[in-house]
C-alpha cells in the first residue's frame, strides 16, 4: 500500500546528517552528476581510447591508468538507487508511472524530461557539480561558489517554470 | 580527528564501501521526502508544495551545524575536508543552465536517480538526456575550457573569509535564513496549496 512521504523536515535531516557523516568520515560531499560524466567517460575510453587521452577534460577523469569508475561519488551514486530502490519498496512507491501536468500528454513530458536533462547535465558541467555536489554540499560548508550557484539555480528556475508553466500546471 | 579515513589511513576499499553505504541514506531519504516524483518537485516553483525548499534548507542547516561544532570542538579538521572551487563565470553560466534544466525537466540529477530507482520512466529519459549533456560537454571542452577556468577566486573560497566573519557568525546567518524560508514556504502552501487538494 501507498504510504504517505516522510515529513520534509525529517527527510532533510536524514539528508543533512547522511552528508555529515560523507564530511566526518571521509571528507567527501554528496554528489549525483559527476557520476553521470564519469560513466560516459568509461564508455568513451572503451570504445576511444586515444580520443580520451587527447581531451583535456576527459583525460583527467579516465586518462593513462585511470579508471573513471573508482571514484568515491560512484559508489554513492550505487548507493542512492539501492536506497531509493528500498525506500519505494517499503513505502508502496515502486510503480512505472509518468508524473506531468494536467495540461500535457506523457509523450510531451518524456520529451520535456529529456531536454531538461541534457540542459541540467550541461549545466553542471560548468558548475563542477549539481544540486547535490554544489547547492547542498557546497551550501553546507559554505562554500563562495556554491552559494552564488545556489541562489542563481533557484532564482532562474522560478523564472523558467513561470515561463514553462504550461508543463506542470 | 575527522576526517576519520585521512586521520585513520583507510583504504580506498574502505571508503568505497562507506561510500556506497552513506548513499544508502541519501537515496533512502530522498525518496522518503517525495523526491522521487517529478511534479511534486516542480509544484516548489507555483509555491503549492514547497518540499523541495524545507528538505534542502534543512539538510544544509543540520550538515552546517555539524560540520561547525564538530570543527570548533576539534574534531574535525575542515582543512582536509573537500571544497567546491570558485569559478564565478562558469558558475553563473551553469546555473543558468541548470535553473532551466530543473524547470524543464523536473529533475535534477540526484532525484532523477531516485525516481529511475523506483521506476518513473520520465526519470530514465531525463538522465538519457543528461547522458548527452555530459557527453557534448566533453566534446565541447576544448572549445570552452578558456571560459570553464574563468573567473578564479580561489579554490578553497568561503563565505567566512570572503566577508571576513567569523564561521559561526555566517552559520547563525543561514539558520535565520533557513528559518524564514520554513515559514515563508508554510505560509506559501496555505495559501497556494489547496489548489492540489
Amino acid at each position: 500500500m501507498k504510504k504517505p512521504y516522510l515529513n520534509p523536515y525529517l527527510a532533510g535531516a536524514g539528508i543533512g546528517l547522511s552528508l555529515l557523516a560523507s564530511i566526518f568520515f571521509f571528507g567527501q560531499g554528496l554528489g549525483a552528476s559527476g557520476t553521470l560524466m564519469r560513466g560516459v567517460t568509461w564508455v568513451a575510453k572503451l570504445l576511444f581510447p586515444g580520443h580520451v587521452e587527447g581531451n583535456a577534460y576527459l583525460a583527467q577523469l579516465g586518462g593513462g591508468g585511470r579508471d573513471p569508475l573508482l571514484n568515491y561519488l560512484v559508489f554513492l551514486f550505487v548507493g542512492v538507487v539501492v536506497g531509493g530502490f528500498v525506500s519505494g519498496l517499503v513505502s508502496g512507491r515502486l510503480k512505472r508511472e509518468i508524473n506531468h501536468g494536467p495540461r500535457i500528454t506523457p509523450s510531451q513530458r518524456i520529451a520535456f524530461a529529456m531536454i531538461g536533462g541534457f540542459l541540467f547535465a550541461l549545466g553542471s558541467r560548468f558548475a563542477r557539480g549539481c544540486t547535490s555536489g554544489v547547492a547542498l554540499s557546497g551550501g553546507a560548508t559554505l562554500a563562495l561558489g556554491s552559494w552564488i550557484t545556489m541562489l542563481v539555480l533557484f532564482i532562474v528556475a522560478y523564472v523558467a517554470a513561470f515561463i514553462f508553466r504550461k508543463l506542470w500546471i | 580527528m575527522g576526517p576519520l579515513s585521512i586521520a585513520l589511513e583507510w583504504s580506498s576499499s574502505s571508503e568505497f564501501l562507506g561510500a556506497f553505504l552513506v548513499g544508502i541514506a541519501f537515496g533512502f531519504f530522498l525518496e522518503q521526502g517525495g523526491f522521487g516524483n517529478a511534479r511534486k518537485l516542480a509544484l516548489t516553483f507555483y509555491f503549492r508544495d514547497m518540499t523541495v525548499v524545507k528538505v534542502m534548507f534543512t539538510a544544509i542547516v543540520v550538515a552546517m551545524i555539524g560540520s561547525l561544532l564538530l570543527s570548533h570542538y576539534g574534531y574535525l579538521d575542515m582543512d582536509a575536508v573537500w571544497l567546491n572551487p570558485t569559478y564565478l563565470w562558469s558558475g553563473l553560466f551553469g546555473a543558468v543552465l541548470m535553473g532551466f534544466g530543473f524547470a524543464i525537466g523536473g529533475y535534477c540529477p540526484g532525484t532523477a536517480v531516485v525516481g529511475c530507482a523506483t521506476l518513473k520512466t520520465d526519470a530514465f529519459f531525463n538522465i538519457g538526456g543528461a547522458l548527452l549533456g555530459m557527453l557534448f560537454f566533453g566534446e565541447i571542452y576544448p572549445l570552452v575550457e578558456k571560459f570553464y577556468l574563468s573567473g578564479h577566486l580561489g579554490d578553497r573560497a568561503t563565505l567566512p573569509a570572503f566577508f571576513g566573519i567569523s564561521p559561526g557568525v555566517v552559520g547563525a546567518g543561514v539558520i535565520v535564513m533557513a528559518l524564514v524560508l520554513f515559514i515563508g514556504s508554510e505560509a506559501l502552501e496555505a495559501k497556494f496549496g489547496k489548489k492540489e487538494q
